[in-house]
């Protein structure tokens, strides 16, 4: 009896230290992490890991995200949060309390390098199986399946019973199947060929051409029938997925091609309207982008607190600040130029020069960081193969939107149809009351204006810098061309043809040569059809 | 004061024996003084000054180039700078064949960057460049074929105006690109340098240097009389008639389109020569000649020497050219300004260039100075 | 008459010369020849202002031999035949006994022939291709073996890469780094099929296609790494498509050689956090001169943002060792320079100190960085010793036989060692 009851006893204490000694233990290992260089700290945080301590996962959370930091003075180790005002917030690990707000000077990262992050990212996957969030769960799933090993399988055999999201348990499922491909036997692996010839995982493609590989090794003779039962059906399973892959490859490409023709086109629009309709040759047109670009560095500066809105505030201050400067150079050069299209060249030449050198004095010649919002960064996984990264969908989607809005607003709106009676009959206009003058500023102010917005768009995709404006101008005159001078439709049709006509060339050729290729192209249509695309017919043609 | 005899040369002649003139005199002088002069004597001419002259002579005759298709057949090509490009790279490939065995590795046959890219032997079309009569074969011929297929399609086709010249931009553009990929054997980005002799004559003495001085001199003279015949003779006034109004040269029945081409050839043939005569010089030809920028620029040393002249042409290009130098000397961060400035200005108040202005205030003068007369000889009316 | 007119002009003429001469006798010129307008104004002028703060600590402490040290500044303008002409005026107009200036290759090998010609002082500060080393040239840059192949050594040993995408801008230095990876790694026992190669124009900003290519090479189930070589305004958009079509850090490192922390403070960081960079310095190092170096330079420019970055402390290394050895030699006088910068040694700002080797490239350590969220480099891994510039790389055919010693008794830049013969070049 009293042995019993001492046994009991015993087992109570030790198992009540063995927590309390638990969390000792993970306090202890906590601080041994600023003692730490990066050869020495990946065995410290598999034992951190191998805790079972509830503060584990917001660790190991904390230095995947570069947020785990120690005060110099002391060496406590503390995550951080920056504040609005540029400080950052402290909380203590041990404790939990929060600290004193201090400056980055006065604290040190806990460093890592990507090996590190990567092994604490397969320790968070495990504990992840069980997280609340779906999005998470299914992360972690995925992370196991690019690099499946026996624990992390048993795991996911152990979870998998409860998980009641219907994606989670496919994927779970495929990771299963795929286990049971590498580690099965040859039923195993023809049965799990036939659940998986449906996925297109890339572990999946991966594995089963690694087993085809290792039975092509054998000559036909040598194999036994069940061999050759999983030859045939790996062959079949491979072809499958080759084929699907094949078709997501060419609506790739045709995305691709299409959001280079987006970009295309929102640069060249604004020249449709100067060039196509106008008949003045703007080389400053890159330097009106180039000034849109800008212009959302600047509301960058001014709002830094409102990054993710900056583009909606940008939109309408780059149309302003291109438009007017676009009018200021009307008035003051090429107004005088009337009937000399090729001088406009000369003189908005030596604008553009002016310009480029006016933003290395303002910004300096190096470029400017502007910052993607939040909603335009990452992609849209539609399956393992295919995604849509967002910039370049809400791209696409904002240069139709631009398109049409200014078909419209020459379609419908009566300074559109003024703008295009003083392209086509500028006396026959005037004799009908439109003022000529006016209507020109308004044209070139627009079409600067659009110049700008195109401006902002770039800035999203390359470098803010005084050269941003050149490498587009070629490309803007060629699709204006290409498309037919005044015709906005052209432009449309011959921006998406051209971005996707590279964009097909690309993996063939390359892209030097994708790009030759399509310049001697277009040298060679416009021979063909020398006024582009859809030529402007009748007298306004001459 | 002047004998009848010489008024009527140079009515005949026009201003081609003062720019002959010029240039000789320009030639003799550098050239005695650079050689005859030593260093640190008042009245010597640095290496330094020889080889900038000689760039600017090549500017010149470029400029003559561009200014006979576009200030007397109206075509405004944005790509001359791919004549004057293909012409100095077959300088430069006969150049980089004169190296031999002095390269780097020492290939006695292929040329560093084909060493170093692993080339086993020369690919087809460097076949003959260490000819030198293959190489004037090549400067002449390169420029001339390239401008007889495309000039012979686009006017046939009548692509003109504006198109023409975004065309010519895009021909331009996909040469620089096409010369930059390494695969193509040109030295990619780098291009074609470290020259070492022509003709067995070292690229580094002075005698040299004069020589492809004069060369260029001589070159530019000769470019000039003969753009002053082209256009003086008959041919010239279908040329400039096409400029004016080609449906009508065509219900005439001339074919333009003929006149064109053979324009745009020899103009084209004539930017060959200057890149052929501007390599050697700088010592080095890379596809940044092929940027479109360069082209832009070319039209406008013409803009502003004063388009449809051949001597404005050619003023055009100097000025520009020294402009540039200075600026770039002088003020280093504000010398676009100062450019882009002048482009500017000079399309809006001087719409016929320099050469256009000279003559319009001579007018002036003369003008003020026959109403001066006449009211004097009206005052004399008066008073008798 | 006329003649006595003449005679005093010209006595006038040549007196003032004598004059400016004997002017020109007080200071020592230091040309500076980068940049400072078109494609590349954005990396040279930086490297400008650093010659010239320099040239003003050096007056500040008196000069050089006595004589208060002139900058000459000129502007090539990104135009490459400028630089040759821009060269010959500062030598033989402007009489400069220095040139500090050049980035681009193209650039130096336009200048090249104008410096030996005239026998000038060059001194080149920024990572190169190699194969080429001139007597009037001092490299105080990177050859690829102080940055390509310990950057592939790390990638191949600490991070287990197995698969190699080599990107470049097609252009000399990335041709040239390339092909030597290209040996180098086959020598390590690595496939073809697991290499992939390719090449995008200047300023190349549609990546879309080339990431989706990359992404599908990565995904063949062995870790893959990219190399890149990515020159300059292309990288911004390149990183940005990594970084949107989820190609992370720890997925597939890209490691760069032209990202630096000037290139950085142009960028959107996010999408280049974890990637990493090889340099021989970063600004995030920590030691007494570095912090020394980082306060002057942003005294100097008057911007508290200015970051520093690796071929400014190569222009650093670079002048201070032709102080030295202009002190060492007592005069500036080229040839006796030129002799006495072999051996010349400064420390380095990274700790330890670079050696002038008899083939004209320095010993520098050499560290691979990981970007961080502010734009600087955090050293992950580092040489565990000096590492001396290989003016010819072992890996590629042409060039295994050449090494180049500008000392007695070879005095050569491209001498054979089967053949025993200094080939090609009149030196």
């Amino acid at each position: 009896m009293l042995r019993t009851f001492c046994l009991i006893f015993t087992m109570l204490i030790s198992a009540l230290s063995a927590t309390a000694s638990a969390a000792e233990d993970f306090d202890a290992l906590i601080n041994q992490l600023p003692h730490k260089n990066l050869r020495n700290i990946t065995p410290l945080l598999e034992k951190i890991a191998a805790q079972d301590d509830e503060r584990v996962r917001f660790v190991l959370t904390e230095i995947v995200n570069g947020d785990l930091y120690y005060l110099k003075s002391n060496k406590q180790v503390v995550s951080i949060r920056k504040t609005p005002d540029g400080d950052y917030q402290l909380t203590a690990i041990i404790g939990e309390q929060a600290l004193e707000n201090q400056s980055k000077s006065a604290m040190k990262k806990i460093r890592t390098s990507n090996r590190i992050r990567s092994d604490i990212r397969g320790l968070l996957a495990q504990l992840d199986l069980t997280h609340k969030k779906e999005a998470v769960r299914l992360a972690a799933v995925k992370q196991i399946l690019d690099d499946p090993n026996s624990e992390s399988i048993a795991l996911i055999k152990k979870h998998l019973k409860t998980e009641k999201s219907e994606d989670v348990v496919q994927l779970m499922e495929t990771a299963m199947a795929v286990n049971q491909f590498k580690t099965g036997s040859v039923q195993e692996k023809t049965s799990a060929t036939k659940a998986l010839k449906n996925s297109l995982e890339p572990s999946v493609r991966n594995a089963m051409v690694q087993e085809l590989n290792r039975l092509s090794e054998y000559k036909n003779s040598e194999l036994s029938e069940d061999d050759k039962a999983l030859k045939a059906a790996l062959t079949k399973a491979i072809d499958s997925i080759k084929q699907k892959r094949s078709i997501y490859e060419f609506i790739e490409n045709l995305f691709f091609g299409l959001s280079l023709g987006s970009v295309l086109l929102l640069a060249a629009i604004g020249l449709a309207i100067t060039f196509g309709v106008m008949g003045v040759i703007n080389m400053a047109h890159g330097e009106m982008i180039m000034l849109g670009a800008y212009t959302t560095y600047v509301v960058q500066q001014l709002f830094p607190q409102w990054i993710d809105y900056s583009l909606f505030i940008a939109i309408p201050a780059a149309f302003i600040v291109s438009g007017s400067v676009g009018i200021l150079i009307e008035r003051g050069v090429i107004r005088f130029l009337k009937g000399r299209p090729l001088e406009t060249l000369l003189a908005t030449f030596g604008i553009s020069l002016i310009l480029q050198q006016l933003v290395r004095t303002i910004f300096s010649p190096l470029n400017r960081t502007v910052a993607a919002p939040e909603w335009m960064s990452g992609s849209w996984q539609i399956n393992p193969i295919f995604s849509i990264t967002y910039n370049r969908l809400y791209i696409v989607i904002f240069a139709l939107a631009v398109f049409f809005a200014l078909l419209a607003f020459m379609k419908r709106s009566s300074l559109g149809l003024h703008v295009r009676a003083v392209a086509q009959n500028r006396e026959m206009a005037r004799a009908l009351s439109v003022r000529s003058d006016r209507v020109d500023a308004i044209t070139f102010g627009l079409g600067s204006g659009i110049a700008g917005i195109a401006g902002v768009v770039l800035s999203q995709l390359t470098n803010v810098g005084p050269n941003l404006g050149q490498s587009y101008i070629i490309d803007s005159f060629l699709v204006v061309v290409f498309g037919g001078v005044g015709n906005l439709w052209g432009t449309l049709v011959a921006a998406m043809s051209l971005g996707s006509f590279n964009k097909f060339l690309e993996p063939l050729t390359g892209s030097v040569l994708a790009n030759i290729i399509v310049l001697v192209g277009l040298v060679l249509f416009i021979q063909k059809r020398p006024k582009g695309l859809f030529p402007q017919k009748g007298r306004a043609a001459e | 004061m002047i004998p009848q005899s010489i008024q009527d040369l140079f009515k005949k002649f026009g201003s081609l024996p003062v720019v002959v003139g010029c240039l000789f005199i320009t030639t003799l002088y550098v050239s005695v003084c650079n050689l005859a002069f030593s260093e640190g004597s008042a009245l010597h001419v640095s290496t330094y000054t020889v080889t900038l002259f000689g760039k600017y002579l090549c500017y010149a005759l470029l400029a003559l180039a561009v200014d006979l298709v576009w200030g007397y057949c109206g075509i405004l090509s944005l790509g001359h700078g791919a004549f004057f490009a293909l012409g100095g790279y077959a300088m430069g490939m006969y150049l980089m064949r004169q190296i031999g065995d002095r390269g780097v590795y020492g290939n006695p046959e292929l040329p560093d960057f084909m060493v170093f890219l692993n080339w086993e032997s020369l690919p087809w079309y460097w076949a003959g460049s260490d000819s030198f009569i293959w190489m004037i074969f090549m400067v002449l011929a390169g420029p001339g074929l390239l401008a007889y297929i495309f000039g012979s399609m686009a006017f046939r086709s009548r692509v003109s105006g504006v198109y023409l010249s975004i065309m010519t931009q895009a021909m331009t553009y996909a040469l620089m690109l096409a010369f930059f990929r390494n695969e193509m054997g040109f030295g990619g980005n780098n291009g074609l340098t470290d020259f070492k002799d022509i003709l067995g004559f070292s690229l580094q003495s002075d005698t040299t240097r004069i020589v492809l001085f004069a060369l260029t001199a001589l070159f530019l003279a000769l470019g000039f009389a003969l753009c002053h015949f082209i256009v003086n003779s008959k041919m010239g006034r279908v040329v400039t008639a096409i400029r004016d109004s080609e449906s009508r040269v065509r219900f005439i029945g001339y074919k333009p389109e003929h006149y064109k081409v053979w324009i745009f050839v020899v103009s084209a043939m004539l930017a060959g020569i200057a890149g052929a005569m501007y390599v050697p010089q700088v010592g080095i030809i890379n596809p940044g000649e092929f940027s479109p920028l360069n082209s832009i620029e070319m039209v406008i040393w013409v803009a502003i020497g004063g388009r449809g002249s051949l001597y404005g042409a050619i003023i055009g290009a100097l000025v520009v050219s020294y402009a540039k130098t200075r600026f770039t000397a002088i003020m280093p961060e504000a010398w676009l300004y100062a450019l882009g400035g002048l482009f500017v200005l000079v399309t809006l108040l001087l719409p016929k260039g320099i050469a256009g202005f000279v003559p319009s205030v001579l007018d002036k003068f003369k003008q003020a100075k026959k109403d001066k007369s006449i009211a004097e000889k009206r005052a004399a009316e008066v008073k008798s | 008459m006329k003649l006595k007119k003449l005679i005093a002009a010209s006595s006038i003429i040549a007196t003032s010369m004598v004059a400016q001469m004997a002017y020109a006798a007080e200071t020592i010129k230091v040309g500076v020849l980068h940049s400072l307008s078109g494609t590349m104004a954005i990396s040279e002028t930086t490297l400008k202002d650093t010659v010239l703060m320099m040239i003003e600590e050096q007056n500040k402490k008196g000069g050089l031999l006595g004589k208060k040290l002139e900058p000459v500044v000129v502007d090539p303008a990104s135009n490459w035949p400028l630089f040759a002409e821009k060269t010959r005026e500062l030598l033989s107009k402007e009489k400069v006994d220095v040139i500090f200036g050049c980035w681009t290759s193209v650039s130096r090998k336009s200048v090249l022939p104008v410096i030996e010609e005239l026998n000038g002082l060059l001194f080149y500060p920024v990572q190169y291709e190699g194969e080429e080393s001139s007597k009037n040239v001092f490299y105080t840059g990177a050859a690829p073996n102080q940055q390509a192949i310990p950057a592939v050594d790390y990638l191949m040993n600490d991070i287990g890469a197995e698969r190699w995408v080599l990107l470049g801008t097609d252009y000399v230095y990335p041709r040239t780094t390339n092909k030597i990876l290209e040996a180098y790694l086959k020598a390590k026992g690595v496939q073809d099929k697991d290499i992939m190669i390719n090449y995008t124009p200047f300023g190349h900003s549609d990546w879309q296609s080339i990431v989706a290519e990359v992404k599908k090479f990565g995904s063949a189930g062995k870790k893959t790494a990219v190399v890149s070589t990515v020159n300059g305004d292309a990288n911004v958009p390149f990183y940005k498509e990594l970084g949107n079509q989820g190609i992370s850090a720890e997925d597939i490192p890209v490691v760069a050689f032209s990202v630096g922390e000037e290139e950085l403070s142009g960028f959107d960081t996010s999408p280049l956090v974890g990637h990493l960079a090889a340099w021989n310095y970063f600004q995030s190092v920590e030691s007494e001169e570095n912090e020394k170096f980082i306060a002057q330079w942003k005294k100097f420019i008057g911007d508290d943002k200015r970051v520093t970055n690796d071929p400014m402390e190569a222009t650093y290394i670079g002048f201070k060792m032709w102080a030295k050895a202009v002190e060492k030699a007592g005069t500036t006088e080229v040839d006796a320079v030129e002799q006495a910068m072999i051996g010349i040694t400064v420390p380095n700002l990274t700790g330890g100190t670079a050696v002038m080797n008899a083939n004209h490239h320095l010993s520098k350590p050499v560290l691979i960085g990981e970007i961080q969220e502010n734009g600087q480099l955090e050293v992950v891994w580092e040489t565990p010793d000096t590492v001396i510039g290989d003016a010819w790389s072992d890996f590629l055919p042409s060039s295994k036989n050449l090494i180049a010693d500008w000392t007695k008794p070879v005095n050569c830049g491209n001498f054979d060692i089967t053949s025993a013969k200094c080939s090609g070049q009149n030196f």
